[in-house]
């Protein structure tokens, strides 16, 4: 049983770890719709990918790098807000994607799958690569901490002060679009927001600074995979969905607490 | 020294010329004082001093290595960032003991612990102006640094630009908006309104005809160290006896 468990627990834990800094920044940048845009886009990678014979997960980071590029592009126009421009973008990719899939042999019985994940599905060299997908977008990250942070903060002083926010933000992409193009296994497209957004929105109310708070957004995605896979295997519901809802209890769980700031 | 050059820098946005023919020079250990009304493209202009804003026209000149620290107008701190004011400031690069002397320096050592979404208007001036010093810069830019805060902050605020200046030696830019408080210690004050109306020493620039003409008489009196406050020049005058005089072409002597 622990071989059979042990692939799919590592493969959630490592991207709850590295789902829950990235989320941070995802509501501090108030760019919560970006991790639908990125999913849907994961979806018309996984098709291209497969009309293409490259492997789905390269695929999948091709396609979100080249949206947030189009997002880039299409914000410098300044009449229409990001909020829409996310809109369009993820409901554009969703639509290709869908339609993608239904033209390319094979991947339509697996539509299901990529919608909500098969995280028992996850063997152990699957695990291996989630785990080393996970440390190298956490490492990004780590890497380039301060300056993100301080282009979060304000654009123009960090500019002042020496730092490249374009090719910051460029990181900041990257990194998310390796979380997201390795979560969809763990928890499905549809998801894939739930886990970056719920554990950082938890984390809010009890941190007085921006590590503690992505420290506590991770220890929350982890608690809730551990948490979400037993309620899957004592109650043979769908992993992705109880990962999700465990957070989601945890989300509400931490409104009612006091805050501590 | 000679920090930054502008020569003849112009600006257009979308097809209207904000700013033509400007030449401006700013040195070490010397106060320049940015005046001009609303819309005039001080802001602009400061903007391009610091390198976030390339000019349509013209050159602009950054002496090699050159630290800026900048202070904006108005940031904004989204509620949703969890951030104390020493996190801010370390922000910058630098680590909590520079970051805690930077604080020390404005007078905000108390604010280090406190979030910075909870600041009066005062308070986050001081913790802005911690982190525009904090990297030791050469030459401070501050965009309208006084807005929304009372005379005794905003003279308190000029005090200190003042002190940091003779302690340094770094050059300032300080653009203001508000043409009846400007800094007492200014060097040199440049007034804009999309070209450099003219430019001098404060009372030379208030008895400028140009000036004059975009804001009326201007009497600087020094009232505190460093604010120069505006005076109304009067019409009219109240007698010993009660009685009204007004001033008038016919009232020689009076005066």
């Amino acid at each position: 049983m622990l071989d059979l468990f042990l692939p799919p627990l590592v493969a959630g834990l490592a991207i709850a770890a590295a789902a829950g800094p990235l989320g941070c920044f995802l509501v501090w940048r108030r760019m919560a719709f970006f991790g639908d845009t990125l999913a849907h886009g994961a979806l018309l990678g996984i098709a291209l990918g497969s009309l293409a014979n490259v492997e789905p997960a390269l695929a999948i980071l091709v396609t979100c790098v080249l949206l947030a590029a189009g997002l880039a592009w299409l914000s410098r126009g300044r009449d229409l807000g990001n909020d829409t421009l996310l809109g369009v973008l993820a409901h554009t990719a969703l639509a290709f994607g869908v339609i993608a899939v239904t033209l390319v042999d094979g991947l339509r019985p697996s539509l299901l799958a990529w919608l909500f994940g098969d995280l028992l599905a996850v063997d152990g060299s699957d695990a291996a690569i989630i785990a080393i997908g996970a440390v190298l977008a956490l490492g990004l990250l780590a890497l380039a901490w301060r300056r993100l942070l301080a282009a979060t903060v304000d654009d123009d002083i960090a500019r002042v002060e020496g730092i490249d926010t374009a090719r910051t933000r460029l990181l900041l992409v990257i990194a998310l679009a390796i979380v997201v193009a390795l979560s969809m296994q763990v928890v499905g497209l549809l998801l894939v927001t739930a886990l970056l957004l719920v554990p950082a929105a938890a984390a809010r109310r009890h941190a007085r600074d921006p590590e503690p708070m992505a420290i506590i957004a991770a220890l929350i995605g982890m608690v809730s995979v551990a948490g979400g896979m037993a309620t899957s295997w004592f109650a043979d519901v769908p992993a992705g969905p109880a990962i999700v809802a465990v957070a989601a209890v945890i989300f509400f769980v931490t409104r009612l607490l006091p805050a501590r700031s | 020294m000679r920090l930054v050059t502008l020569t003849g820098v112009g600006l257009a946005y979308g097809g209207r010329q904000v700013l033509s023919g400007i030449d401006l020079a700013l040195d070490s250990g010397h106060i320049t004082t940015l005046v001009g009304p609303n819309g005039s493209g001080k802001t602009s202009l400061s903007r391009m001093v610091l390198g976030l804003l390339t000019p349509a026209q013209g050159r602009v000149e950054r002496a090699g290595g050159l630290v800026t620290g900048y202070m904006p107008q108005k940031l904004a701190i989204d509620p949703t960032l969890p951030l104390s004011a020493l996190r801010f400031v370390t922000l910058a690069g630098v680590d909590r003991r520079t970051a805690l002397g930077a604080l020390a320096r404005t007078g905000a050592s108390t604010l280090a612990d406190a979030p910075v979404a909870t600041l009066s208007g005062g308070e986050f001036q001081r913790v802005l102006l911690a982190r525009a010093i904090v990297r030791k810069p050469q030459l401070l830019v501050l965009d309208e640094p006084a807005q929304g805060v009372d005379i005794a902050g905003q003279d308190a605020l000029y005090g200190l630009v003042g002190e940091l200046r003779d302690e340094t030696g770094c050059g300032v830019l300080m653009v203001s908006h508000d043409l009846h408080l400007v800094m007492a210690e200014s060097d040199s004050v440049v007034c804009i309104n999309h070209h450099v109306c003219c430019s001098g020493t404060p009372d030379a620039v208030s008895a400028h005809p140009e000036f004059v003409a975009l804001f009326g008489e201007l009497k600087p009196v020094t009232r505190k160290p460093h604010v120069a406050v505006y005076t109304h020049h009067h019409d009219h005058e109240h007698e010993l006896d009660g009685a009204v005089h007004v001033h008038g072409p016919h009232c020689a002597g009076k005066h």
